[in-house]
């Protein structure tokens, strides 16, 4: 199965940093689309959830994308596998803990996955690392298109593509970027980062969506407003506008930390650099910090000796479902800490 | 805030907090979208009255917009019609006073390309490109406002 597979690496989006990525970890589009003829999930019977179900896999199998394509029927994947999924931010939290046939269609390079049966009958979503906006509009528009050749999809002429909740209506589109700002957080300007966001309404969110708290200095920026713009001007104004001005306020940030605090800076990172080194158990929460500050110190050629691709590998390999995945069993809380400081120093050493 | 006249002459105006909500300037300081804030507003609203909101249902899935309001989703495309009139306020107040789609249309179905929908893009572009400072953008955005209007 594709998730034995998954857990053995970072995956080929990560591998290879992407533009910018420094401070932009990953660039994710995801389309909301409800099949035409159908109830909205919260009214469906079960028989029209299997339905939906089968006629969905059946033209993602077969016609939707060039490349290679694995359908998982999440009532048939394991708790781990599921929670793996997850921390790959290939399926959502709410598809995990939603009830009846639901499943996923995952690109086997995991730069595409297809949610069905989420919150919308269709949830499409394309990752990549780095800044690559356009490309990734690009090959969404292109899947959704392929995907409309054979399914109608439920469209107003007025309101756009229906969805489920009326806040995501019109264009579907949820733009999002998960950005690494340490020296923001350091300097203590991350608040005003937060609130000129929402001045433009967006939304700033944690690690993995929506109600999750930001760990490590991981912080997720999207769209709020779906209607009343195209999704090219949504994702131009993110490309050419919001993403750019917080890169550049993170990187005054760095170098003021570099020019006025050189020595805290250091302090800081050769610390964290000494804590993953050196730990014998560690919780998520402490790997995310040091990860996080390491991180920055690499990109401010403080530590010269780690490339960026192995850290963003450990953010990954270092989560709950993950380690024990890698150790192919189940873990108690105490084991995954001695596991995750396992691997860290394994990975930190060059093995 | 910075005016651009169709002549391309910039005017400067200055707004109190309350005046530039009221021009959409700024959006209101709540920030985030909250579903159940904006139904409780707008049925105190007044433009519909709270008992013809509690007898709204869909024909076709029988969902109340009263069970609407309790989970946040809809129960069919035909909601839309269904509460038009309850939910185009809401949906204006998610999505910044939009009420139209703009952007992609399925390939079956033909795109209304009219002047009348580009143009109601194209000034929405025009405040939001103002808003955040990008003059030659709006600039842009002028002249094709004008090519249009003149056509």
């Amino acid at each position: 199965m594709i998730t034995d597979q998954l857990a053995k690496s970072a995956g080929q989006w990560l591998a290879t940093p992407g533009p910018l990525s420094e401070i932009v970890i990953s660039s994710r589009i995801r389309l909301a689309r409800n099949v035409a003829g159908y109830p909205f999930l919260s009214r469906a019977s079960d028989d029209q959830r299997r339905e939906l179900a089968d006629r969905l896999r059946v033209h993602l199998d077969a016609r939707a994308t060039n490349g290679q394509w694995e359908y998982l029927d999440l009532d048939q994947v394991d708790d781990l596998d599921r929670q793996m999924l997850v921390e790959r931010h290939l399926i959502s939290r709410q598809l995990v803990d939603a009830k009846g046939t639901r499943g996923v269609a995952i690109a086997t390079d995991e730069s595409t996955s297809v949610m069905v049966n989420e919150e919308d009958h269709l949830r499409i979503q394309v990752l990549r690392t780095g800044l690559q906006l356009d490309e990734i509009w690009h090959q969404i528009n292109s899947i959704d298109d392929r995907i409309e050749d054979h399914i109608e999809y439920a469209f107003h002429s007025r309101y756009g593509y229906l969805t489920a909740c009326p806040t995501n209506v019109g264009t579907g589109i949820r733009v999002s970027v998960m950005l690494h700002l340490p020296a923001l957080k350091l300097t203590g300007e991350i608040e005003r980062v937060f609130r000129a966001a929402k001045d433009m309404h967006l939304a700033v969110r944690g690690l993995y969506g929506e109600g999750t708290e930001a760990t490590g200095d991981l912080f997720q920026i999207s769209n709020q407003v779906t209607l009343g713009r195209s999704e090219e001007e949504i994702v131009n104004e993110f490309k050419s506008l919001v993403i750019p001005r917080i890169i550049d306020y993170e990187n005054l940030a760095r170098q003021c930390l570099v020019k006025e605090r050189p020595l805290q800076l250091d302090d800081r990172v050769w610390r964290s650099y000494g804590i993953l080194k050196n730990a014998r158990t560690i919780s998520s929460e402490e790997t995310m910090l040091h990860l996080s500050h390491l991180r920055m110190g690499v990109h401010l050629n403080r530590i010269k000796d780690i490339e960026l691709r192995t850290l963003n590998e450990l953010f990954l390999v270092t989560q709950p479902a993950h380690l024990q995945k890698i150790h192919g069993e189940r873990l108690t809380g105490e084991q995954r800490s001695s596991a995750r400081a396992d691997i860290i120093r394994a990975k930190l050493s060059g093995r | 805030m910075t005016d651009i006249s169709p002549q391309g002459e910039k005017r400067e105006r200055h707004l109190c907090e309350e005046c530039a909500q009221k021009e959409g300037i700024t959006p209101n300081p709540q920030g985030a979208v909250n579903l159940s804030q904006m139904l409780t507003a707008f049925i105190g609203g007044g433009k519909v009255t709270a008992q013809q909101i509690a007898e709204l249902r869909c024909s076709k899935c029988k969902l109340t917009f009263v069970e609407f309001r309790n989970s946040g989703l809809l129960g069919c495309p035909c909601d839309y019609d269904a509460f038009e009139k309850a939910l185009v306020p809401l949906i204006e107040r998610a999505h910044q006073g939009a009420n139209q789609h703009v952007g992609k249309f399925p390939r079956k179905q033909e795109k209304p390309r009219t002047a009348e929908s580009d143009l109601i893009r194209l000034r929405r572009a025009l405040v939001r490109a103002v808003d955040n400072e990008q003059y030659e953008e709006a600039a842009r955005i002028r002249d094709r406002i004008q090519k249009i209007e003149s056509a």
